[in-house]
């Protein structure tokens, strides 16, 4: 996939380049105006008709595919395994959550017009120093991006600085989520403790509980996807991108070439933090509510296994990934919760062992073995 | 106030009454059945005034079997049987209770509960009885008795018990029950302004000891007052030694199950290179197996734990052998890959516990010989399971250590993961080496989950609670090194018990791991780095 993006293309046209990100935004917009269109213009009772329950499922399942897109970014391209985006995630959550808890106002249990309700109910008299500003959205929005960014930033300074790299680096970002997921469950944190924040009302002047909110929510975190995945293509068929693969398959030689690798690490794992953050905060107001069990390692090490599944290193193969095995895990624990982790289990196991490159490795191999010269089509979830 | 009273007045009259006893011999001791009977008899009364003063005819009584009716009254175990007899209930459970005869002590068998009676009794006389039982004991030719009794009564001591006290001291001959009894009488000293009773308090850590002094602390007496704060203050420093080495003790506790959980990974990951994300469920299969094995042979906990230990190990090292041969063989060379399809098998391994036994947690029963604890003095006491658990951590180390070094596998061992191609050039078979290995890194986490059983809930999440922590351990020891497992695990054990109390248990876990992420940042092949070849890659 690397091959075929020539030097010298303007940058703006050059991440549309290739086919299957063509196909991959066509499928995305198409299936945002499907549900719509089906959502309002098809009247209540009719088989067709989407309801507000389904439309929040989807919104929800493309949020996670946004975050599987950032961890495939430093995973596929860059071979750092990350086992803590998960925790960017839930902080991009949480500066969206504080955001949100701001707004409810007066309107809370304790009815103060300031201090949210679990702070009132530990009976704290003011707001801590880091919850200032999250009542200006434009604020909130940027800490959205900017804290789990910052986080990156430093947590990667650290270790590429010092050649942390390969299975250390996962275990430590593991570390990271579990103390970061520790953390947040102590009351004297000032998140809410294990109940998280939750009982929102309205963003931006919009009430969360109506299903026009719904919808816009969805198409929102849809358009979001696309942009990320730009985003992420843009750097991807960059110089930099090139780099970065580079780095993947052989990092010693890349340094010896006289390329700062730590740096086009930081700079992808910082991108890569500052998505999944902006997934997160598009992830909170569908759910309504986060807390701190979106930063349990499992969380994390799931994520992983969408991009596994999907296919690393493609970016739309970790969509795919998101939206298939989250909606398995809805069917699943609607059907029979028992059997879930065995599934999911089971998947892992397979995955890693029979399906390396995943689905969109599965789709290339049959595409290639029918039509060798023409490739008529490009499937996705 | 009364109950001291009537304390003290018992203690003198039984002090006359035993004095005699003793003095006389074993002549008496058959006591005569009728009189018993009748001192039996005077408790079957309405009014409960009468029913205390049968319980003093008790005492003043030399008869030997006064303790165990005072204790079964108390407990409502005394009752009478419809035939008039005299009976003490063994145990009442259901609807048929075996029982006793109160006076032959022979077991009569069962009887309907309907055909007893209980002797009733009060709040007063339950507060009299406890403390004539005190005051029995002190007399009694039990030591263990006498001695809690002894402490029983720091701080309890009035005018009245005094006297005979100081007689009591002198008669006595175990050393320990001297000293609480001078002790008590020492309290009683300080409290009636007496310098001499500060001066015999002063090596003492006992909590009630301490509340005696820092009240005679604010004495009128400046004298008193003085000598009292100056008891105080060597007695608090001598007790924050004792805090220091309990927390010591904590910590190498901790520590040695972090050790004992982290040295299979060691093996599996830091000889192998192998991530097993699901060494923390072999983990929990070996505590698993220790609850099997009680529930196999009920009654005996102390010999299935024993057994466990081979089972255990057998168990965890099958089902290692099962996934290396079913799954990691063929991620040779992938260490990513293999992470992520051994955290599969931990999913599965998790729900299948929780479906074919229980959700919920199980308990595993401590023998007796581990329960209990060593008291060291009044302010330290170790537990005897953990030291236990401490000990075994040594001897697993100290026995891979054996086979690491000493064995023709370990050496086969280091010859393969030093280079692969060599060693099996060389003639060995690196495959069967490579099960080998494995089997025995996995055998060990079933052997830590044996001796996890003895301190922890045994639940289906057992694993995922420390597979973070051994990983930390072993890559903060410094990967390969069987050594650095063994002091990353200790010290990260003791670190994390010395911020504890001022931090709190999470903090000081969360303090624990950014250190330890700080820490690889700073030195990323951990403590002990390996040297050489071997060491890149």
């Amino acid at each position: 996939m690397m091959t075929q993006s020539s030097s010298s293309q303007f940058w703006l046209t050059r991440p549309f380049g290739e086919r299957a990100t063509q196909i991959f935004l066509g499928v995305l917009f198409a299936a945002l105006l499907l549900v719509t269109v089906l959502h309002l213009a098809v009247p209540q009772g009719h088989p067709l008709h989407v309801n507000a329950y389904t439309v929040n499922l989807f919104g929800k399942y493309l949020s996670y595919a946004l975050l599987a897109v950032a961890v495939d970014l430093v995973w596929g391209y860059l071979g750092i395994l990350s086992l803590g985006h998960g925790a960017f995630f839930a902080i991009g959550g949480y500066a969206m959550g504080m955001y949100l808890m701001r707004q409810i106002g007066d309107r809370g249990t304790y009815g103060d017009p300031i201090l949210p309700d679990f702070m009132v109910f530990l009976s704290w008299d003011s707001l801590p120093w880091y919850w200032l500003g999250f009542d200006m959205a434009w604020f909130a929005f940027a800490m959205v991006l900017l804290a789990p960014g910052l986080l990156a930033l430093v947590f990667g300074f650290l270790a590429f600085r010092s050649r942390v790299t390969g299975v250390y680096l996962s275990i430590i970002t593991q570390a990271l989520t579990f103390a970061l997921m520790l953390a947040f469950f102590r009351n004297e944190m000032g998140f809410g403790g294990n109940n998280g924040l939750t009982d929102f009302r309205e963003l931006l002047g919009f009430n969360l509980r109506t299903n026009d909110t719904r919808l816009g929510l969805f198409i929102a975190t849809g358009v979001a996807l696309a942009l990320g995945y730009i985003l992420c293509r843009a750097i991807v068929t960059s110089k930099l991108g090139r780099v970065c693969v580079a780095t993947r398959d052989a990092e010693a030689r890349t340094r010896f070439i006289g390329y700062r690798v730590e740096r086009f690490q930081l700079f992808v794992f910082v991108v890569s933090a500052m998505l999944a953050g902006l997934a997160g905060a598009l992830y909170v107001p569908q759910v309504g509510i986060i807390n701190p069990s979106e930063f349990s390692p499992i969380f994390s090490i799931e994520i992983v296994l969408w991009v596994a599944l999907g296919g690393r290193a493609t970016l739309y193969g970790a969509v795919i990934g998101a939206i298939l095995v989250n909606y398995a895990k809805t069917i699943f624990t609607g059907v029979m919760p028992d059997a879930w982790l065995f599934a999911l289990g089971a998947m892992f196991v397979l995955v890693t062992v029979f399906l390396p490159k995943g689905v969109a490795g599965l789709l290339l191999h049959l595409k290639r073995r029918k039509k060798p010269v023409t490739p008529p089509k490009e499937a996705t979830a | 106030m009364r109950r001291f009273l009537s304390l003290g007045l018992l203690c003198l009259l039984l002090l006359s009454v035993t004095v005699t006893a003793q003095a006389q011999t074993s002549a008496t001791v058959d006591a005569d059945d009728a009189a018993a009977l009748e001192l039996l008899e005077a408790l079957d009364v309405r009014s409960y005034p009468a029913k205390g003063e049968a319980i003093i005819a008790i005492l003043q009584s030399d008869d030997e079997r006064a303790r165990d009716w005072l204790q079964s009254l108390l407990d409502g175990r005394l009752q009478r049987a419809d035939d008039g007899r005299f009976v003490v209930v063994l145990d009442n459970q259901g609807r048929d209770w075996p029982v006793a005869d109160a006076l032959t002590g022979e077991p009569l068998g069962e009887m309907s509960r309907r055909d007893l009676d209980r002797i009733g009794i009060n709040n007063n006389l339950r507060n009299q009885l406890r403390s004539a039982i005190a005051v029995v004991d002190l007399y009694s030719p039990d030591v263990e008795r006498r001695r809690t009794s002894a402490t029983r009564l720091l701080g309890e001591v009035d005018e009245e018990l005094a006297e005979p006290l100081g007689e009591l001291i002198a008669a006595e001959d175990d050393t320990q029950v001297k000293r609480r009894l001078t002790q008590a009488l020492a309290i009683y000293q300080v409290e009636n302004g007496e310098l001499e009773g500060v001066e015999t308090l002063k090596g003492s850590l006992h909590p009630r000891v301490r509340v005696a002094l820092s009240r005679a602390a604010n004495d009128d007496d400046p004298i008193i007052a003085d000598a009292a704060n100056e008891a105080l203050v060597s007695i608090e420093q001598n007790i924050k030694i004792n805090r220091g080495l309990e927390t010591l003790y904590f910590g190498l506790s901790l520590g040695s199950v972090l050790v004992l959980a982290a040295i299979g990974l060691a093996i599996t990951f830091g000889v192998m290179g192998v991530i097993n994300m699901a060494h923390g469920e072999l983990i929990m299969l070996g505590a698993y197996t220790t609850w099997m094995m009680q529930q196999l042979l009920p009654g005996q906990p102390g010999l299935a734990l024993i057994l466990s230990i081979p089972a255990g190990f057998m168990v965890a090292a099958l089902a290692g052998v099962a996934i290396e041969r079913g799954v990691i063989q063929f991620l040779k060379g992938r260490p990513l890959e293999t992470l992520l399809a051994t955290f599969g098998i931990s999913l599965i391994l998790q729900q299948l516990v929780r479906t074919l036994i229980s959700p919920l947690n199980r308990t595993v029963i401590t023998p007796e010989w581990m329960s209990g604890s060593l008291v060291i003095n009044d302010a330290l006491s170790l537990t005897l399971n953990r030291m236990f658990v401490l000990g075994f951590a040594l001897v697993v180390f100290a026995a891979l250590m054996l086979i690491m070094r000493r064995t023709r596998l370990g050496l086969e061992v280091r010859a393969v993961t030093q280079n692969r191609a060599m060693a099996r050039s060389m003639g060995i078979r690196a495959t069967r080496v490579d099960i080998m290995t494995f089997a025995l890194g996995s055998g060990v986490a079933g052997l830590a989950g044996v001796a996890l059983s003895q301190l922890t809930n045994v639940g289906p999440n057992l694993g995922q609670n420390y597979i973070i922590d051994s990983f930390m351990v072993v890559v903060f020891g410094g990967v390969g090194n069987l050594w650095g497992t063994l002091v990353a695990g200790l010290s990260l054990g003791i670190i994390n018990q010395v911020l504890e109390p001022w931090a709190g248990a999470v903090l000081a876990k969360i303090i624990v791991l950014v250190f330890i992420i700080l820490f690889i940042q700073k030195r990323p092949r951990g403590l002990f780095p390996q040297k050489g070849r071997a060491a890149e890659g």
